[in-house]
């Protein structure tokens, strides 16, 4: 008779990488319906050609550093990865572009580190920033939510909407189908009151973005839902929301020409909500210790505000989340854990 | 209510425990043969004291020990030596190792025993004694010599005193079973650990999926009074606290009752703290009051490949398989066989192996009921380890310095503090064996610091040998100057009074002879120490080392003997003009450009020669002088 010799333990709660990745698809359902809700098919589209993609080149690129294809794809991150970066681009994407995008996460931030695991960037960011910098005229288009778009802009179905990312039909480039977003409107008024600016402007809602609010209440949902299920930790997503209506309620001035926007503004407003619950929980590229987390997370929520208020993009996720991507290993080296019996050492 | 306090992390794996609790203890039968190893716990292996053929009763001393860290072994039935030879032994590794093989008679007769109906006649010295000849090992899980525990310290005050009756691992029910059987038993061994131990607290931890057996403990230890056996006034508690695993680890446990934590790489003692484990209490009880050594023990033999899962009541020394035959166990549908939890036990290699004193479980599971795991994927570094670690360690970087071996960075992160409770493992949604590869880093480590060690003191040792060298050469020149001093003193220039004459010639005489003795032993060493080169050369392949060992003997000659140096110096000379002055003639006639070369070094040969046949002329002058 074999018996079976493996080390202790022998039992195991049976959760799996590709289980947990599931969720976190799971997870993104409220936010995307948002999304799709606000804007429109493109998000839908997005993430149908972003997934075709990211499987394609994940498996490609398996094959050829001659790994089992089948047993990394059995994970699910490109799947993620590629609903992530799906929806950080502007709906109604070229397919292109998405390809592009897919291209520098799987391949470059990911297989060309060594795969899952190894990889120092969130690769979702890294393929948008490469796509904010390669294509900054396509990455900043955001379409007007439906219900702000004029009645002689026909809004695209599903159908139209696939051929629109396929380049098949011309994206209706006219006025009044993309509008400047609320975080691009507050950053550059310069004139008005932001009372006044929230008054003359339709694109801005109950607290904060028109659309957008719901979008980020959508991505609280989800991660809240993850945080219940144990998936990642508090101190993340949570040190970095408070550090981003901490320094917002620092430069909110007031309401004046010169304000930041609210901390509510910014707290449902542009991709908070799904940076702090879907992209600064990121593992692999993140600090480990709980106290890590924390200063990491408010790093990002630092770097974000910074940026919005600053810097010259639509929105600032993703460069704050990569540049705490690099202090990762150093907040780690900072910030080990004090192990059982080392409090009361002489 | 006493207070309670939580650990970090920890799991809540399925606890599969009623199963085998649905039968009381049953006393296995005796098998024909009994394997008992001779080690069997940390520490050094007992020697037999028995010869192959002699007949021994139950309980009779078959292998003892004076190793501090040890104790002796018992014959657990009567019967007659078999054998005393390598056997399967449970241990992860699979290595056979020493074992008596009884052949049992059957009649399990016992040996002469005293049973003592009061234990407070005896000194704790004695107790003791008896404790560690009964061969008690604590019966938890490392099997620490229960003596040794138990030996107080003057520097290192116990106040409190921890019964560890938490039994956190899944399945297992061995102490659960004797809680609820033999909680006299235990009250009584505890009693006796009272009065060696005088703590001023008594804390015995039961985790509240073992209710049932609260109340007849409580009943069992209210019927001793603690305070007279350990003549102080001891608050006596039974404290139940919320089922988590590890939360019988002792570090765990402590924790739990008390607040404190151990310090890392410390004992419970630094801290006041003692903990024995239920089993040992019930041994210790037996071994004092009836004069029974530990020759058996509680074992669960559960598992879906067994059909009647119980604890049962076994000899030390009962094959594995023999146990099994007796739960009905269904070979066909077992995966694998583990001895202890499925948490921390390790994968027996082989069903023969047996029954030992910290078996307190043998598992045979089903495929269905424990899967063979799925291959390893990546760590995404999720940190669902690091939440689960009772020791706050981040098991995911112990994970990723393991892989790149860098032991030092390992050392950083406390890999050192890991228990090897296996929760980060069981966590883990990548299925990676985290344990396996922290197991391997600390032998890597331990490795390290033995190889450290040995490198250290090879360079002492050789240290050593330098100074030696260069202190004999001192000496020696030393001694040269003495006399050469005393020689000038003895013939002095100008006219002394004849009295310092007579004093210096004296004194010389006795530098003589103190030298005279003092080169002799020299001579004797180095004499040795070339004896001992050349067997070494023989011995030795390696034909630098050869050509070293020659090269020092040479030198240590020539430092006993500098004529034979100095005749060799000249001899070499000579040697080299004649073969020069023949290369010479040879490149006159063939016309060589390398003529001057040659002439030049037939020169300088030449003043060599000269040089050193002074120095032999100098050095014998000298001698016959000295003579």
């Amino acid at each position: 008779m074999a018996l079976m010799r493996v080390t202790s333990p022998h039992t195991h709660n049976r959760q799996t990488t590709g289980q947990v990745m599931q969720l976190v698809l799971l997870a993104t359902l409220p936010g995307v319906l948002a999304l799709t809700f606000v804007f429109g098919w493109g998000t839908l589209v997005n993430i149908l050609l972003a997934v075709v993609f990211a499987i394609a080149l994940e498996a490609s690129a398996l094959k050829l550093r001659k790994r089992p294809v089948k047993f990394y794809l059995n994970d699910y991150t490109a799947i993620v990865t590629a609903v992530l970066l799906a929806i950080s681009l502007p709906p109604y994407s070229s397919w292109w572009v998405i390809l592009v995008g897919i291209f520098f996460s799987i391949i470059v931030a990911k297989q060309l580190y060594g795969g899952l695991g190894y990889n120092p960037f969130n690769p979702a960011m890294v393929g948008y920033v490469a796509l904010l910098i390669s294509f900054p005229v396509a990455m900043t288009a955001w379409p007007a939510p439906i219900h702000l778009t004029p009645d002689t802009v026909t809004i695209p179905n599903l159908f139209d909407a696939l051929l629109i990312a396929l380049s098949v039909i011309e994206r209706p480039m006219i006025d009044g189908f993309t509008m400047a977003t609320p975080l691009d409107l507050v950053r550059q008024n310069d004139s008005l009151l932001l009372n006044d600016l929230i008054n003359e402007y339709p694109q801005f809602g109950r607290w904060s973005g028109y659309g957008w609010e719901w979008a980020n209440l959508g991505f609280l949902v989800g991660g809240l839902f993850l945080l219940q299920r144990k998936i990642f930790t508090w101190h993340t997503p949570v040190s970095m929301l408070l550090a981003i209506a901490i320094m917002s309620a620092l430069f909110y001035d007031g309401g004046s020409s010169n304000s930041a926007g609210s901390p509510l503004f910014h707290l449902l407003g542009g991709a908070t909500m799904f940076g702090a619950w879907f992209i600064a929980t990121d593992p692999v590229s993140s600090a480990v210790s709980n106290k890590g987390r924390i200063i990491y997370g408010a790093g990002i929520g630092v770097l974000t505000f910074i940026i919005r208020k600053w810097g010259n993009y639509p929105d600032a996720v993703a460069f704050a989340v990569l540049l705490m991507n690099f202090s990762a290993p150093l907040i780690d080296h900072y910030t080990q854990t004090k192990p059982y019996g080392h409090s009361n050492i002489k | 209510m006493r207070k309670i306090w939580d650990i970090h992390g920890g799991v809540h794996p399925t606890e599969n425990k009623t199963q085998s609790l649905s039968e009381p203890i049953l006393q296995a039968a005796i098998p024909p043969y009994l394997y008992v190893p001779l080690s069997q716990h940390i520490g050094a292996a007992a020697k037999p004291i028995v010869k192959v053929g002699d007949k021994v009763l139950k309980g009779q001393t078959i292998a003892d020990t004076s190793a501090a860290v040890s104790v002796p072994v018992h014959a657990p039935s009567s019967g007659t030596v078999f054998a005393i030879e390598n056997k399967t032994v449970p241990h992860p590794s699979g290595i056979d190792d020493l074992c008596i093989v009884i052949e049992t008679d059957g009649l399990d007769q016992w040996r002469e025993r005293k049973a003592r109906q009061n234990f407070n006649l005896f000194t704790d010295d004695e107790l003791l004694s008896i404790i560690r000849n009964a061969g008690i090992a604590g019966m938890g899980g490392a099997g620490f010599p229960a003596a040794i525990k138990l030996k107080s310290s003057d520097s290192k005050p116990i106040n409190t005193l921890i019964m560890n009756g938490t039994e956190c691992e899944p399945y297992i029910t061995a102490d659960h079973s004797l809680m609820l059987e033999k909680a006299n038993d235990i009250a009584t061994g505890l009693a006796i650990l009272a009065k060696i131990i005088k703590p001023k607290t008594i804390l015995f931890g039961i985790e509240d999926n073992k209710l049932d057996v609260v109340n007849g403990i409580e009943a069992a230890l209210n019927r001793i009074d603690f305070s007279t056996h350990s003549g102080c006034t001891t608050d006596v508690r039974v404290v139940t606290f919320p089922t988590k695993y590890p939360s019988g680890g002792e570090k765990q446990l402590i924790e739990i009752l008390t607040g404190k934590q151990v310090p890392s790489r410390g004992l419970p003692a630094d801290i006041g703290i003692v903990c024995h484990n239920i089993g040992t209490a019930v041994a210790i009880k037996d071994a004092v009051c009836l004069d029974q050594p530990l020759i058996s023990r509680i074992t669960t033999v559960t598992g879906e490949a067994v059909k009647r899962p119980r604890n049962y009541h076994v000899l030390i020394g009962t094959p594995v398989s023999f146990l099994l035959e007796e739960s009905q166990y269904q070979a066909d549908q077992n995966n694998r066989l583990i001895m202890g939890g499925p948490m921390m036990g390790f994968a027996l290699a082989d069903i023969s192996a047996p029954i030992i004193k910290t078996s307190n479980c043998i598992l045979a599971p089903t495929e269905a009921e424990l899967p063979t795991p799925p291959p390893a994927q990546a760590c995404i570094r999720c940190g669902m380890c690091a939440e689960a670690c009772p020791a706050s360690l981040l098991p995911q970087q112990l994970y990723w310095f393991s892989q790149g071996k860098e032991l030092e960075k390992l050392e950083q992160h406390n890999i050192a503090d890991c228990i090897e409770c296996g929760a980060c493992s069981y966590v883990c949604p990548s299925n990676i064996p985290l344990v396996q590869y922290y197991r391997a880093s600390k032998t890597d480590i331990k490795q390290r610091e033995i190889d450290h060690r040995n490198a250290e003191l090879a360079k002492r040792r050789f240290d050593a040998r330098q100074d030696r060298l260069i202190r004999l050469e001192q000496e020696k020149i030393a001694a040269k100057q003495a006399r050469q001093a005393a020689r000038k003193k003895a013939n002095p220039p100008n006219n002394k009074p004849p009295a310092a004459n007579a004093s210096a010639a004296n004194a010389d005489t006795a530098a003589t002879t103190d030298n005279t003795e003092r080169e002799a032993t020299v001579k004797a060493a180095i004499e040795r120490a070339k004896i001992k080169k050349a067997t070494h050369s023989k011995t030795t392949d390696d034909p630098v080392a050869r050509a070293q060992a020659k090269r020092e003997a040479q030198l240590a000659q020539d430092q006993a003997d500098p004529e034979a140096k100095l005749k060799r110096a000249v001899e070499s000379a000579q040697q080299r003009m004649k073969k020069l002055q023949v290369k010479l003639v040879a490149a006159k006639d063939s016309g060589d450009p390398n003529v001057n070369i040659l002439e030049t070094g037939l020169e300088k040969a030449q003043s060599k020669l000269v040089s050193s046949q002074k120095a032999l002329d100098d050095y014998k002058k000298a001698s016959n002088s000295e003579d």
